[in-house]
């Protein structure tokens, strides 16, 4: 288990290693608050809706699952796609009702990002992974937790660069969006360091 | 027939989705490691595309304003689940390569900001149209990055040998880092700065960060 946190943070990083979210990551990067507005988010999202699709494709979609009902032959997986983006937009909208209801204050920091997760592609590519690498459901919570704080630290470290070089003298075609990919795969190389630890 | 014409070539590399408005990144980076899946993905994506925007376009009328985006999510998905399956009957070997990215072109923000910004507001022809330009566009991008990658990282296309590797006596050294993670990001990088040096009005101010033009998220 704790082999699987630490790898899905640093070696699977969803962000620098699978490039997903990435249109998020390159929009929502210009100061380090959003950042960590966002980052908590996914980790949020990211820690509920993996576990909870394992459920679901374990329970409902896998072939087999309808066997104690005395359906052996029926086999749902195909719908895993509409399934899973069903119930992350379910979550996220839930998330956002109770978020407002009891805690107004982070509501207030994290509002105007919840509904731009749903369409994130790290948080339907956590599911797609979990479903491709058939986890548990315990060992999915895990991997949801650890590939959330994974893409929030990347987008965290990648805001705090930006905004270091907002300033700098740059060749005039390199400003702006080409300087954030060149920086993103510099960060990707440094990440590209964990997957030498021995776990 | 001149617009009909334009609407194709502009999203090609003026309006390039990628390099210009910031969609559908994700994808773009992952599956570019060689050739033939670039390929793959692009005709996936452009197909999609097309008949997401036709669906869309069609049923523009008759979409609540308030559940637009479950309607849209809920077309894109099923286009995507078909194409997922045909991908696995005809294509296995690639179709595993490509692992969960097929099915990201659900939420690839290309396909659902293609239908908001366009589709949602015009008819069925330019919408198709538009769509198909831009999928090319996308495309043009990926086969590039594709040819790239695979070129300098493995001395092939499409599987053929054009460089002789050291490993089959020939004198080629392949770069391994080609096929890692952090070369595609440098490839795009380096093509955007290759557009804007020929395309200067594309150049962003100074002291402010980009602004991504009709991203969705």
């Amino acid at each position: 288990m704790t082999d699987l946190l630490i790898a899905s943070i640093f070696q699977e990083n969803l962000a620098l290693a699978y490039f997903l979210g990435i249109c998020t990551f390159l929009a929502v990067s210009q100061r380090v608050a959003t950042a960590v507005g966002l980052g908590l988010a996914i980790i949020a999202v990211q820690t509920i809706t993996v576990p909870v699709n394992a459920l679901i494709l374990n329970g409902v979609l896998i072939d087999g699952a309808w066997r104690w009902a005395g359906l052996p032959d029926v086999d749902l997986s195909h719908l895993r796609l509409v399934a899973f983006i069903g119930v992350i937009a379910a979550i996220v909208q839930v998330l956002e009702m109770s978020l407002d209801r009891f805690f107004p204050r982070l509501h207030a920091a994290l509002g105007s990002f919840l509904p731009l997760i749903t369409v994130n592609c790290a948080v339907l590519g956590g599911s797609l992974f979990m479903a491709e690498r058939q986890y548990t459901v315990p060992e999915a919570a895990v991997y949801g937790f650890g590939s959330g704080v994974g893409w929030a630290l990347a987008i965290i470290a990648f805001a705090a660069i930006r905004e270091r070089l907002r300033y700098s003298d740059m060749p005039d075609g390199v400003r702006g969006l080409a300087s954030a990919f060149l920086v993103t795969g510099l960060m990707s190389l440094g990440f590209m360091a964990f997957a030498r630890v021995p776990l | 027939m001149r617009s009909a014409v334009s609407r194709i070539i502009t999203p090609l590399i003026d309006q390039n989705p990628i390099s210009r408005q910031i969609l559908g990144v994700c994808s773009a980076l992952a599956v570019t490691t060689a050739l033939d899946t670039a390929l793959l993905m692009s005709a996936a994506l452009t197909i999609v595309l097309c008949l997401s925007s036709a669906l869309i376009s069609l049923l523009r009328h008759h979409i609540p304003h308030v559940i637009r985006l479950i309607v849209q999510i809920t077309i894109i998905a099923s286009l995507v689940i078909v194409i997922d399956e045909i991908l696995r009957a005809f294509f296995f070997e690639l179709s595993r390569a490509l692992s969960v990215f097929v099915g990201l072109i659900v939420t690839n923000c290309l396909v659902l900001g293609r239908a908001e910004a366009f589709a949602m507001r015009n008819p069925v022809g330019p919408s198709v149209l538009d769509a198909l330009g831009n999928g090319l566009g996308y495309s043009l991008i990926l086969i590039l990055v594709g040819s790239i990658r695979e070129l300098l990282g493995q001395g092939s296309l499409l599987g053929f040998t054009v460089f002789q590797t050291q490993t089959d006596g020939g004198w080629f050294q392949p770069l391994g880092l080609m096929q890692l993670a952090p070369a595609a990001f440098f490839i795009i990088g380096l093509l955007v700065w290759a557009i804007r040096a020929i395309h200067v009005d594309q150049v962003e101010p100074s002291g402010q960060a980009a602004t991504p033009g009709g991203g969705l998220r």
